[in-house]
């Protein structure tokens, strides 16, 4: 009830991010066996997910993802244990109430194709009961926030490419600024290069409108690219582990959870650091037109083989093996022009391979500016990798 | 001048208000006397045909739409409402008209309750094909964004379900058309009346203008509903990607 006050009152008047807040969730002990069958679909789970973090279930089929998601608002009911919302029973609810104030985005979309795309996003305000005007309003930030052309609100869903379509169900979902939305493998039709457009844009989105997510996915790389936190499922619904996407890679609780993410984990989990997240290496620098002297004292202090060389703007221009330095002050011609150099943005494994290309030699890292940042090598690169004490 | 035939050889049959052509045996069809008929002969008994299809289409939607929506609910009931409106479409009519009359008379009831009959199966199969047509996923989303059972049926099934319904409205529409002929067995009401009229004389005009009426009806009858289908269902002609 509360929860949809708010969600009344604030969220859709402000500026399309505006949110009414995320609401934490949580399963304590939920059971679901259906009727006759002789195992449980869902057994003994528990977890929680704070206010405003995606979670993604993921797990191999049969494992009872899309179950556990859809017994959130009551599509399914569970049959032991419960479910809170901000702190309430879901069970105490009513259904279609509870489900008016949870976000729900499904493979398929399900979009009305008798509606156009302005009606069908207006879906949820309009069993809210909210009047023409707000609603109106409402639809039109939505559609610039998902980033479609207001003109495609007269279009009909047939008319729409799957992305476009892909995106219509967010926004959708999103009209009456839910504090939990339920997604199931919402990115799994749409083709791979498409995919990660859409993920890149959700994950973005997300970072905006702060929901609690519960992200249901059958593929480990998109559960550690979207997941604040993830829960895998072994099959009869039982959870095997929950832990950050960082965490689950790192330590795997056991044979089934190491198995599924895969045996290149520790490639996966440098997709999740980037160079800004690591303590990288003071470089040796040498400054064009510096004196040798000077230069080759600074390498043996730091212990390097090589110099970075600097412009007279401060700017790393290239890389200049001591053995080189002949007495004469250090000048650009002398340096190896660098190959490539990374930013703080980077992540770990770009910057892995990008070393690796380059014989192993460290890499140069440059701020948005230009100037440098520092080196990363092998090593440092592996330290990052090595579990936490 | 052709009432002077008429008085002068009362052998010749009376052909109604005898038209020039009439007495012309060569003559296919005979544009005057259906101009001299139309007031009194055939526009009464189109009337008449239209009103006899209007009801019959009526009564067996309501009963067809309250059959479906219940069998949508329960799907165990499709069955045997399949099996009992079929019974219904297999019964030859005049035997129907037979088993009808000692309770209702030779009235338009009876012919009523047989047109009625005779669509039950068509309207019923299409609506719940319409209905049980609508894909599981927009169900599915229909459901998950908090619509109740009676939302979803009038905001999303029973729209999807236009197309079917409309198809259906058009087969029963011409059905009913080209049925209700035969209420003339009856009751003395509809084209059917000007056809049996014309099967027991040899002057083919009156055959002829009625059986068109007819067919003209069922083409123009056919035609408003698909017109009627476009505009409820816009979204049924847009291009698909």
């Amino acid at each position: 009830m509360n929860s949809e006050n708010t969600a009344q009152s604030e969220g859709p008047t402000g500026y399309p991010g505006a949110t009414s807040g995320a609401a934490p969730l949580e399963f304590r002990n939920v059971g679901k066996r259906y009727p006759g069958a002789d195992r449980a679909a869902i057994e003994d789970l528990s977890f929680a997910v704070p206010a405003g973090e995606i979670c993604v279930l993921v797990g191999p089929s049969g494992c009872g993802k899309t179950t556990a998601m859809r017994l959130v608002n009551r599509m399914i009911d569970l049959t032991s244990g419960e479910i809170l919302l901000d702190g309430k029973s879901v069970t105490a609810r009513k259904p279609a109430e509870l489900r008016r104030e949870i976000g729900y985005v499904i493979q398929q979309i399900g979009l009305f194709p008798h509606q156009t795309i302005a009606q069908n996003v207006a879906t949820v305000p309009k069993l809210l009961g909210w009047d023409k005007g707000r609603t109106e309003k409402r639809v039109a930030e939505l559609l610039e926030l998902v980033g479609l052309p207001a003109e495609m609100g007269a279009r009909y869903p047939s008319q729409l490419s799957g992305g476009q379509r892909q995106r219509v169900g967010v926004a959708r979902a999103l009209a009456a600024d839910p504090p939990l939305m339920l997604m199931d493998e919402p990115f799994g039709a749409i083709d791979p290069i498409n995919r990660e457009r859409l993920q890149d844009e959700f994950l973005r989105l997300q970072s905006e409108i702060r929901k609690t997510i519960v992200f249901v996915t059958h593929d480990i790389d998109e559960a550690i690219k979207m997941g604040d936190r993830i829960a895998i499922l072994r099959e009869g619904g039982k959870l095997a582990q929950y832990a950050t996407p960082d965490e689950l890679l790192a330590s795997p609780a056991d044979e089934f959870v190491a198995k599924f993410v895969g045996a290149d984990r520790g490639l996966k989990r440098l997709t999740l650091s980037h160079l800004g997240d690591i303590q990288l290496a003071d470089g040796a620098v040498a400054r064009v037109g510096e004196p040798a002297a000077q230069a080759r004292q600074r390498a043996e202090r730091h212990g390097a083989d090589e110099l970075v060389v600097l412009d007279g703007a401060e700017l790393p221009i290239g890389r200049l093996p001591i053995e080189r330095l002949n007495g004469q002050p250090v000048a650009a011609e002398d340096a190896d022009p660098l190959a490539a150099t990374a930013g703080r943005a980077t992540s770990l494994r770009d910057a892995l391979s990008l070393v690796v290309a380059d014989r192993n030699r460290p890499l140069v890292v440059v701020e948005d500016d230009g100037r440098l940042a520092g080196l990363v090598s092998l090593e440092l690169i592996s330290d990052a990798l090595r579990p936490p004490e | 001048m052709t009432t002077v035939f008429a008085q002068s050889e009362p052998v010749i049959p009376d052909f109604g208000r005898g038209s020039s052509c009439v007495r012309d045996a060569d003559a296919l069809f005979c544009w005057s006397w259906v101009k001299e008929n139309w007031a009194d002969t055939l526009q009464p008994a189109l009337l008449q045909h239209i009103a006899l299809t209007l009801i019959a289409i009526s009564i067996g939607s309501v009963i067809a739409f309250t059959l479906a929506l219940l069998a949508h609910r329960r799907g165990w009931l499709a069955t045997p409402i399949v099996v009992v409106t079929g019974f219904l479409y297999t019964i030859p009519s005049l035997a129907l008209f037979q088993l009808l009359v000692p309770f209702t008379g030779l009235t338009r009831t009876t012919a009523e309750i047989a047109l009625v009959s005779y669509t039950l199966l068509i309207l019923f199969r299409n609506v719940l094909a319409g209905l049980s047509g609508v894909p599981a996923e927009v169900r599915d989303a229909a459901r998950g964004m908090g619509m109740t059972d009676r939302q979803l049926l009038w905001k999303v099934e029973l729209p999807l379900a236009l197309p079917a319904i409309f198809a259906g409205l058009r087969i029963a529409t011409v059905t009913v058309i080209s049925l209700a002929t035969i209420a003339v067995f009856v009751v003395d009401e509809g084209l059917g009346d000007p056809i049996y009229t014309a099967l027991q004389q040899t002057f083919s005009t009156e055959l002829l203008a009625a059986g068109g009426l007819c067919v003209a009806l069922a083409l123009v009858a056919d035609a408003l509903l698909v017109l009627v289908q476009r505009a409820v269902s816009p979204w049924s002609r847009t291009v698909r990607r």
